[in-house]
């Protein structure tokens, strides 16, 4: 799912200070289930944005709710139900649900109330960390299933680089060398000559260095 | 100018019993402040950040919780997660530059204990320390 992480609050209440009515819009999507944009997110951030802006003397009327999805056009057509109740929108989606208000909604102002940082998963209550980082071409298959372009700090295709110390990586001794962990899994899964295959030099076109990506499927489309 | 601080507790149903049962009224006796109106929960795992932002909003100017001890909650994690909803609040009221000493938590013994009617005194003078809370100014 995608991660996201909520922008400290007085920030968000600078952003709206000049409106006095606000819709705090969810999403059920990915920040519902990482607990940043969900519908008890919305509470919280709707009471903290009363709360910031009382406290600079200013009364803030806001509206609360929370979409399907912010990242399908026909979930961004029900904010039809809420048109004439606000003069802005503070989205709680990730940056996807942001951008396609602001596709959609030509007249429409609308913020973020979070910053998105990564695509992950959580392996621990509260706790979640990057898995892939949507390069367009995946060598997963090559690797144990392990990602050495998200997990391995230098995103190397030949790994591990020489600086890792006991399994960690030199870069943030926090996280596991994935290379530590790739030579570790393909041993323990007899693979371990797959190793011995020099990856070629990487061509990461695929990898939105070409400017923004889109894909295509012609048997959906209408 | 005097003021009178209006405090909230919220106390899970084991930690304020004695002070449900008898309605708050043996507590005064003992010298607990009237100021502080006790919101009870059926555990402190209940609580949401909501309900305590709530409660600033509504005019607190100071909150706290009192739940189990951390290692006896009847529970097993209430009085642990009711921590951690206030400690998002205390991050929360730093971030709008509020002092983040307007909530606390306590891990006080089942039942009523001296210590029940201590906390709610250091939560008296604490929030009239810091004085009015400023989300209870005047719109301008």
């Amino acid at each position: 799912m995608i991660i996201a992480k909520r922008k400290p609050v007085a920030e968000i209440v600078d952003m709206v200070k000049d409106y006095d009515r606000v819709l705090v819009l969810g999403c059920s999507g990915c920040v519902s289930v990482c607990s940043a944009g969900g519908a008890r997110e919305v509470e919280i951030m709707s009471s903290l944005l009363r709360l910031g802006c009382k406290k600079a003397g200013k009364e803030l009327k806001t509206v609360e709710g929370t979409l399907v999805r912010q990242c399908d056009k026909e979930f961004i057509d029900s904010l039809d139900d809420w048109d004439g109740q606000y003069d802005a929108i503070v989205s709680m989606a990730c940056g996807v649900g942001v951008n396609f208000i602001a596709n959609l909604r030509p007249m429409t102002r609308v913020y973020p109330a979070v910053n998105t940082t990564f695509m992950g998963g959580s392996m621990e209550q509260g706790v979640w960390t990057e898995q892939c980082a949507g390069c367009g071409n995946c060598v997963l298959h090559l690797t144990g299933g392990l990602c050495p372009v998200a997990r391995c700090a230098k995103s190397l295709m030949n790994g591990p680089c020489g600086g890792s110390v006991n399994g960690h990586c030199e870069i943030n001794k926090d996280i596991p060398c994935i290379w530590q962990e790739i030579h570790d899994r393909l041993g323990r899964l007899n693979r371990q000559d797959d190793l011995l295959n020099i990856a070629p030099i990487r061509d990461w076109s695929t990898a939105g260095h070409g400017g923004p990506r889109t894909s295509v499927r012609d048997d959906l489309t209408i | 100018m005097s003021f009178t601080p209006n405090i909230q507790a919220f106390c899970c149903h084991y930690t304020s019993q004695q002070s449900c049962t008898e309605k708050g009224g043996g507590l005064q006796e003992d010298g607990f402040p009237d100021n502080i109106t006790i919101n009870r929960l059926a555990c402190g795992g209940k609580l949401q950040v909501s309900s305590l932002l709530e409660a600033f909003e509504n005019g607190a100017d100071g909150v706290y919780v009192v739940g189990c001890p951390t290692d006896k909650c009847h529970n097993i994690m209430g009085s642990q997660r009711a921590a951690k909803k206030v400690l998002a609040v205390k991050k929360a009221l730093a971030e709008l530059e509020i002092e983040p000493e307007r909530i606390e938590m306590f891990h006080l013994e089942r039942g009523l204990h001296p210590e029940f009617i201590t906390v709610g005194k250091k939560m008296a003078e604490q929030i009239k320390n810091l004085g009015p809370c400023p989300f209870n100014g005047d719109f301008k």
